[in-house]
């Protein structure tokens, strides 16, 4: 499917030296790739032996544990709510993905697939928005919040993050690819525009969907700033913002922050890897708009 | 007729976005506007007064403010590094391996699960007394007798940075004065965090660009560069290289907008700011001022100051790009 990269295929077949000097490239790309990859991976693999072991081993060189401390685990979940942390997460994503995949559903169809006048320089002004640093908005977001005593609520941390420019932007784009001849046909057959939308473009754009959902719900299973301001009581806390304060607590204890940490990383290794395709693709049509 | 019909459709399906956007965006954009000339204080130590442009006035003789730039400025000097980091791997990655998806999940991996747990993964690695990197280059120290080695040729003791604990620099900036003295040289929390930032990003979101980048030249051009005998230098420079250029110029322009507003998180988990300020950046200064020191009306002047900042920024890069892509 990829092709390869300019310089790889030399012309000189036949020729034993070339063969020879393929090979030696190949291996050294190889050497140069595992010793990349074993820079990445060691940090984590430290992670994962300290959080088996004993606090004082910890600070020891001997990368294997002597003795494996499962109950580290345990006893993250009996000094701190860890599940009701990953609950919180994982219940504001969910909400937060529903609501952003389907307010960005709605008005990228109205960008993409009905005509009207201004269409698109209201698009344009949409886009422009996309520049607006996140630190301009957190302050009168969080006076609003205090307003409409959303502070320290579930709703003050769904409702502000369900709406998006970017989303809209990455469904339109997605949306502008299916032929016009399908809604043309369902309107002929009598379809309302909500008919055309529901049964024929949101199937035809699932994988979009998808992809907009993975990005929505990784962005808000580590949301920081903003739960952070906004959640005063312990059993609202998400993730990062129990595991910030574990650390600020229990800092000292490394072998249960790293368990902790592991927890924390776990539900995105394997979202990663049950979805690495749509990721993929997904990074790089984001960059289309440039 | 039907253009009647769908302008009333087109309403009904952008009304919710509409309306979050209005609530959430637009209407905030003109708030902090009119936030940031006046003197607010969250919790009213102060009497509410509107104050034109003084917040601004103040903000340019504030020294912590001009410090905090320089150390904003100092943390992206890992973006170049990484971009080209990014680029080498995605070219190395682009040939024909084996493998290639194990690698890019491996790769990959830092930037999927950055956050707050990394970033307490590297806190620890960090830790100057107990840590795992000190362990690690301590005993590389002694196996090498390099510490002999340094005191025979006259100089004084070699020993492991202390990381997040340090002022020191790699271009020697002091701490309360913007200048450059020797005693500053050396490696301390920046760098740290330049360090983690390259290992975090260098196989992440600009890899995945540029790998597509690179699947997206015409083999034509390279092959008609091999017949004419260009080396594997010559290619990538006057192929690959100008090739590359509009990915080149997304990445360049997005890291600097993400740079400008960046360290907010690393500070607040890893540093608290510290020490003595040096991995404060603007982001986090913002967050200091408007919710521990609760003075919304500076707060919000200093996040427009940022956003001026970066918009002219991205201006000068818009610029200068379409210069270098029409070439």
């Amino acid at each position: 499917m990829r092709r390869a990269h300019p310089g790889t295929e030399e012309k000189r077949p036949g020729d034993f030296s070339a063969w020879w000097y393929r090979r030696g490239r190949f291996t050294a790309s190889h050497v140069l790739l595992v010793l990349m990859a074993v820079t990445m991976l060691v940090p984590f693999m430290w992670m994962v032996l300290a959080s088996f072991k004993s606090l004082q081993e910890v600070e020891q060189l001997n990368p294997i544990p002597s003795v494996w401390r499962f109950e580290n685990y345990l006893n993250v979940f009996e000094q701190v709510s860890f599940a009701r942390y990953y609950f919180n997460s994982i219940f504001i994503a969910a909400w937060v993905t529903f609501l952003q995949c389907l307010t960005s559903a709605m008005a990228a169809y109205a960008f993409a697939r009905l005509q009207w006048r201004g269409r698109d320089t209201v698009f344009r002004l949409y886009l422009a928005t996309l520049m607006i640093p996140g630190v301009v908005l957190m302050i009168p977001n969080y006076t609003l919040m205090v307003k409409l005593h959303l502070l320290d609520s579930y709703l003050g941390l769904i409702v502000p993050a369900s709406f998006s420019a970017f989303g809209t932007f990455l469904l339109r784009q997605f949306m502008l690819t299916i032929p016009s001849a399908l809604d043309e046909a369902a309107a002929i057959d009598g379809a309302s525009p909500w008919q055309i939308f529901w049964d024929v473009i949101m199937p035809l754009s699932r994988a979009g969907l998808v992809t907009l959902g993975i990005f929505t719900f990784l962005g808000n299973y580590g949301s920081f700033f903003w739960p952070l301001i906004l959640i005063k009581s312990e059993h609202l806390r998400t993730l990062p913002i129990g595991m910030l304060y574990f650390d600020t607590v229990y800092g000292r204890q490394t072998n249960l922050i790293m368990a902790a940490s592991v927890m924390n990383i776990i539900p995105l290794v394997i979202l990663f890897v049950a979805a690495q395709k749509h990721i993929v693709r997904g990074v790089q049509l984001g960059a289309v708009k440039g | 007729m039907r253009r009647r019909h769908e302008l009333r459709a087109a309403l009904g399906f952008l009304l919710p976005n509409l309306i979050g956007f209005g609530v959430f965006t637009a209407g905030p954009v003109l708030f902090s506007l009119a936030i940031s000339i006046s003197n607010w204080h969250l919790h009213r130590t102060v009497a509410f007064q509107w104050i034109a442009l003084r917040n601004f006035v103040e903000l340019l003789h504030d020294r912590d403010f001009w410090l905090y730039s320089i150390n904003t400025a100092y943390l992206m000097l890992g973006i170049p590094v990484a971009i080209a980091g990014s680029l080498f791997l995605a070219i190395v990655l682009s040939q024909r391996l084996r493998g290639i998806v194990v690698y890019r999940t491996l790769f990959y991996l830092p930037t999927f699960t950055s956050g707050v747990a990394l970033m307490l993964l590297w806190k620890a690695l960090y830790n100057p007394e107990f840590g795992a990197l000190n362990a690690a280059i301590n005993w590389w120290l002694d196996s090498l007798h390099l510490n002999e080695l340094v005191q025979a040729l006259g100089g004084g003791g070699v020993s492991a940075p202390t990381w997040l604990l340090s002022t020191k620099n790699m271009l020697g900036l002091d701490v309360e004065q913007i200048r450059i003295i020797p005693g500053q040289w050396g490696l301390g929390a920046r760098d740290a965090l330049i360090i983690m930032g390259i290992w975090i990003a260098i196989g992440g979101n600009n890899m995945l660009l540029y790998l597509a980048g690179v699947s997206n030249i015409p083999p034509e051009l390279v092959e008609a560069a091999q017949l004419d005998g260009a080396g594997r230098w010559a290619i990538f420079r006057n192929v690959t290289w100008p090739q590359l250029a509009p990915t080149t110029f997304f990445i360049v322009v997005m890291s600097f907008i993400g740079g400008l507003q960046g360290g907010f998180e690393q500070a607040r988990v890893m540093t608290l700011g510290g020490p003595a300020g040096t991995t404060t950046t603007i982001s986090y200064y913002i967050y200091t001022k408007a919710f521990e020191e609760f003075q919304i009306g500076y707060a919000a002047a200093l996040s427009w100051v940022l956003f001026s900042a970066i918009f002219v920024i991205t201006m000068i890069n818009w610029r200068l790009g379409h210069k270098e892509l029409h070439y």
